[in-house]
């Protein structure tokens, strides 16, 4: 057995210590990564994955704890992937969500991953795909994935959960923040945490406003909840929100999502495969380096560059 | 296919101490270095820290503490990693801890044991220099 085959056959049985691993090795996007996620990938697709997204500050961490318990007193394993941004300037991060979480840390059915985004954009890692497949191989019946403070273009986390809570609280922002693009629309249950503040009914009602500007009628109506993540009102209700959503996907539109977001996985694993490939091909023909000196000297503007390099290269495939 | 080997550090406080301003300049400096660090709070008990440990796969601890009882919680946590096959992470502390403690704690497979007033760049440095290997 190949130390990738031992990872792989671990994560499968549910080991801590191979799931764990096996997330690095995604991270760090070896080239064992990849033969790790083409083992795993037959075990995967029976968690119910959640995105929770919103501003910073709204208390995603701390609801996300007690969903978590709700689903333990429900006898659900849980995964969770926490994403904090990496500083683009040092490359470092500092990853602080699981301090509202660590009391959950010891329940051997709870893993918890705090990621960095390492600078890819759209308010997750470009490995957090790929680790929840990990988790969900492993057996996780819920994997939530925690989004960095996100405003209005932080959407990416729609291409890895099933299931989007947006989370707003009173104060942050007012009926004109909400309007924005993105968030919006994305969500699948909007919630209006820290319920217990002056205000909250106002969120509830500028949320309300905007949805009701749609004029579509939709198969899924989204709901609005309050929630108080401190005390945890409202979270059985969300819950029960949340499995109501479930159970609208398998029989409405699940497939078609699937295959929507199955889509998405292949184009996006072929444009990394063809950008690579070519890339390498004209750094080795010294085109790549030749041009970049042109258009340092202002020659050549990047995008004709882009095309000159390229149309040789499909003419070639023809 | 760019493989990119990002070092992890876990910064973590065991017992009762109230406050965690030299564990969050630590945690700041490392992140500065360019390391990834996992903070997780205050009053952390050795199994949660050990737990974390194996959770976020990190290469390096640093443990923090100035309630006195280090020679109390260490050896448990020391213990706990241990058991969990976590052998290859390397430990360091810092915090308030009596320079006759260090040797036992030393002992234990603690790296390094940092006093107050430590310059943060001699941290980053022998953090750099002993970021364990890994297969």
């Amino acid at each position: 057995m190949t130390r990738i085959d031992e990872i792989a056959h671990g994560v499968l049985a549910g080991d801590r210590r191979s799931v764990a691993r096996a997330i690095t090795i995604i991270e760090n996007n070896t080239a064992e990564a990849k033969k790790l996620i083409a083992s795993i990938y037959p075990h995967t697709g029976k968690s119910h994955i959640i995105g929770l997204t919103g501003p910073s500050g709204s208390g995603k961490s701390t609801l996300i704890e007690k969903i978590v318990r709700e689903y333990r007193r429900k006898g659900k394993t849980v995964g969770v992937i926490a994403v904090d941004p990496t500083s683009p300037f040092t490359g470092g991060a500092f990853l602080g969500d699981r301090i509202r979480m660590q009391e959950l840390s010891t329940d051997p059915a709870v893993f918890i991953r705090s990621m960095a985004t390492r600078n890819y954009s759209g308010g997750i890692a470009k490995a957090t795909k790929d680790a929840v497949k990990v988790l969900d191989a492993a057996g996780k019946d819920i994997i939530l994935v925690e989004t960095v403070g996100a405003g209005q273009s932080e959407v990416e986390v729609i291409k890895v959960a099933q299931t989007i809570v947006v989370i707003h609280a009173p104060g942050l922002g007012d009926e004109i923040q909400a309007i924005k693009a993105g968030l919006m629309e994305i969500a699948d249950i909007f919630v209006v945490n820290k319920a217990d503040r002056e205000n909250a009914d106002k969120a509830v009602m500028d949320i309300q406003a905007i949805l009701q500007l749609d004029n579509k009628e939709p198969a899924w109506k989204t709901p609005i909840l309050k929630t108080t993540a401190l005390t945890g009102e409202g979270v059985p209700q969300l819950i029960e929100k949340i499995e109501e959503h479930r159970c609208f996907l398998e029989k409405e539109i699940g497939r078609k999502r699937s295959l929507g977001k199955a889509e998405t996985e292949l184009v996006e694993a072929i444009k990394e495969k063809v950008t690579i490939s070519i890339i390498d091909e004209l750094k080795r023909e010294g085109k790549f380096e030749e041009l970049l000196k042109k258009i340092v000297e202002r020659e050549i503007d990047p995008a004709s560059a882009a095309e000159k390099l390229l149309h040789g290269k499909f003419k070639k495939a023809k | 296919m760019k493989s990119t080997r990002k070092i992890r550090v876990l910064i973590a406080k065991p017992g009762l101490d109230s406050h965690d301003r030299g564990a969050k300049v630590v945690a700041r400096a490392l992140r500065d270095a360019g390391m990834e660090v996992i903070y997780t709070g205050l009053r952390q008990t050795p199994e949660q820290i050990a737990e974390t440990a194996l959770q976020e796969d990190v290469d390096i601890i640093g443990l923090s503490i100035l309630s006195g009882a280090h020679k109390a919680l260490f050896p448990r946590i020391m213990e706990l990693l241990e058991q969990k096959g976590l052998t290859d992470v390397m430990v360091f502390a810092g915090g308030i801890i009596p320079e006759e403690d260090v040797l036992e704690l030393k002992k234990l497979g603690i790296k390094e044991i940092f006093g107050p007033g430590t310059p943060t760049e001699t941290i980053i440095q022998f953090v750099l220099e002993n970021i364990p290997e890994r297969t």
